[in-house]
């Protein structure tokens, strides 16, 4: 709560203050403008809704190969993993044990596979794919959980239409401060 | 003050705490040592040999006693399937007060700690705004700051009290992944303010420039409130394990959310869904419902000594003590009980504290060399009472191992032996 214009609406604060205290504050703005499209090499954010996807387009059978040489020391060679942090396929959240949470099973949208694989995998070269190859191995990552097929062309329209089968499986708990 | 003056205020040996000014108690940071405490007929003092010779020079920066290097944070061995990720815990039952030394402050890494040029790194500003803006750090150092003492902790501390069997832990192990310190920098809103927020925004998405540019999404209306672009960590730059040259702090959180090494903040209308915030830190209920966005952090106390591991070598007084925090508020309350909490003691909590920061309580016990079960429950200044960690792990289930905040048991046996249990 130490916003200025907070403190200054919440106490008693003369309306001349107030405007030789915002022009004090404004004489403070030490930020360089920039356009959005000098971000275009600098922000990775994908959202659901289909914003922040570059070009490109894969299939799973194209991202095979790539899973198969960059992302089976960690994820085994069907995504089965090397421990349940990387195992990325199967799992059922209806199932009575302790259910097995990965990308088939948990994730709420296909997105974040996007984002993630984007930003920050492979672990050991991270940002060393180009992006027809993030979207040729998260195609081959959906395949393998059953959730499209092989040949489907991933794309930034046809990755907005994949639904994940645990997308109603979260509570937006946000704003329980 | 004889022994029979001491007020029992609670069953097994629980002492009124206003005796803690006025009693000579066993010095609990030495709890484990084998120094002798009573008078020693043979021992005659001298000068000692540092006393007769010039010490050392003053230096250009600064370093401990050598005879304190077994202060250590336990970090676990690296992963090489996981270059850079993983966790170093403080030690908890070494320190007092309510600050943590930066070099021992918890750290918890995604993909490593990254080698910023302070004059090389951005802070970028954009989305839903006026007019995007790129802050470089000199000119973000001659912003207006604020300084304010918080806690930051993991949101998988304490984790491992959602298992089936309590483990054989130590304060450290089990629950370092906490630390309290000072922090100074600009307000957050200063800078949105600054770049003008337009009226659709909701949320700003803030990522890190570390290997896997970690991302976390906040709501704006937090956002605006009490985050902060920290720029100091106890007076000196944040340390490039704590985000140098500037992390995001959101107060009374989990940890995550302030995303070290801070780069980029976009504002959106809706969150980015990060791995980070659906993946991983949320919370799967029994229902097999998640609940994503589960930041403040439960109020929590734990005793740092005696705790887990460590043996009370004679019999006597000592002085019971530990952290207490919440993420809603402020510290109001910190019980003790040497009973496994039939019968409860309120302990003297340091008068400095402030919000959503480590309070520090202190509370004398005399041991008879029987056993006992040593807990502590806080309550905030919002009401909330820390629960039983049979209450929290009944409601939460341990699906998810996220957020525990339950009372912490440290079993006392007749040999004087600390552990980790389940009461």
């Amino acid at each position: 709560m130490f916003t200025l214009k907070k403190l200054l609406t919440t106490s008693a604060v003369s309306v001349s203050l107030v405007i030789a205290l915002s022009a004090a504050v404004q004489a403070q703005s030490l930020g360089t403008p920039v356009n959005e499209s000098q971000l275009q090499g600098f922000d990775l954010i994908a959202q659901p809704d289909g914003s922040g996807y570059p070009a490109g387009s894969g299939t799973a059978i194209q991202g095979k190969a790539i899973f198969e040489r960059r992302c089976v020391a960690c994820h085994g060679m069907t995504g089965e993993g090397t421990s349940a942090n990387t195992r990325l396929v199967g799992g059922d959240m209806q199932s009575e044990e302790r259910p097995i949470r990965t990308v088939g099973s948990y994730w709420p949208h296909a997105s974040t596979l996007f984002d993630y694989v984007q930003r920050a995998m492979p672990a050991d070269a991270p940002k060393s794919l180009t992006s027809d190859e993030v979207y040729q191995v998260i195609a081959y990552v959906l395949h393998l959980n059953g959730i499209i097929e092989d040949s489907l062309v991933l794309n930034k329209d046809s990755l907005m239409q994949v639904e994940m089968p645990n997308k109603d499986g979260f509570i937006d708990s946000s704003q329980a401060l | 003050m004889s022994k029979q003056d001491l007020e029992k205020v609670a069953a097994n040996g629980l002492i009124n705490r206003r005796h803690l000014l006025g009693l000579g108690l066993t010095g609990m940071g030495t709890v484990a040592s084998t120094s002798l405490l009573g008078a020693d007929a043979g021992l005659n003092l001298e000068i000692p040999r540092w006393s007769k010779a010039p010490g050392a020079n003053a230096s250009g920066y600064g370093s401990r006693s050598r005879f304190t290097d077994d202060m250590q944070r336990m970090a676990g061995n690296p992963n090489p399937l996981y270059p850079g990720g993983g966790a170093s815990r403080s030690p908890l039952h070494q320190l007092q007060g309510s600050i943590t030394p930066n070099s021992l402050h918890f750290e918890r890494h995604h993909a490593g700690i990254p080698d910023i040029d302070p004059a090389q790194h951005k802070l970028v500003i954009h989305g839903l705004v006026r007019q995007p803006l790129v802050f470089n750090y000199e000119d973000l150092l001659r912003y207006p700051m604020v300084s304010k003492i918080y806690f930051l902790e993991c949101s998988g501390n304490s984790g491992s009290l959602f298992g089936p069997n309590p483990a054989d832990g130590s304060a450290q192990s089990l629950h370092g992944l906490v630390s309290g310190a000072e922090w100074t920098g600009i307000p957050l809103s200063t800078l949105l303010d600054e770049a003008g927020v337009n009226p659709e925004a909701r949320w700003i998405n803030a990522v890190g420039a570390d290997a896997a540019s970690m991302g976390r999404s906040i709501p704006l209306n937090r956002a605006m409130d009490d985050v902060m672009l920290a720029l100091f960590q106890n007076g000196e730059p944040v340390r490039p394990a704590q985000g140098y040259p500037m992390r995001l702090f959101v107060p009374g959180c989990e940890g995550n959310i302030s995303v070290k090494w801070l780069t980029q903040i976009k504002l959106t209308r809706e969150p980015t869904h990060f791995r980070d915030e659906t993946s991983k830190y949320t919370d799967t209920r029994l229902d097999r419902k998640s609940l994503q966005f589960t930041y403040p952090m439960g109020t929590k106390s734990v005793i740092t000594a005696p705790s887990g591991q460590m043996k009370l070598e004679r019999h006597g007084i000592y002085q019971v003590t530990g952290i207490a925090w919440s993420g809603r508020g402020s510290i109001r309350r910190v019980e003790v009980s040497a009973d496994g909490g039939r019968t409860w003691a309120d302990a003297m909590i340091d008068s400095h504290q402030s919000e959503k920061a480590l309070a520090r309580f202190r509370i004398p016990w005399e041991w008879s060399g029987g056993d006992a079960v040593l807990q502590s429950r806080a309550t905030d200044s919002e009401g909330n009472v820390q629960p039983t960690r049979t209450s929290l792990v009944t409601e939460k289930g341990n699906i998810s191992t996220y957020h525990f905040h339950g009372i912490q048991s440290w079993a006392v046996n007749t040999a004087g032996d600390v552990a980790n249990v389940y009461a």
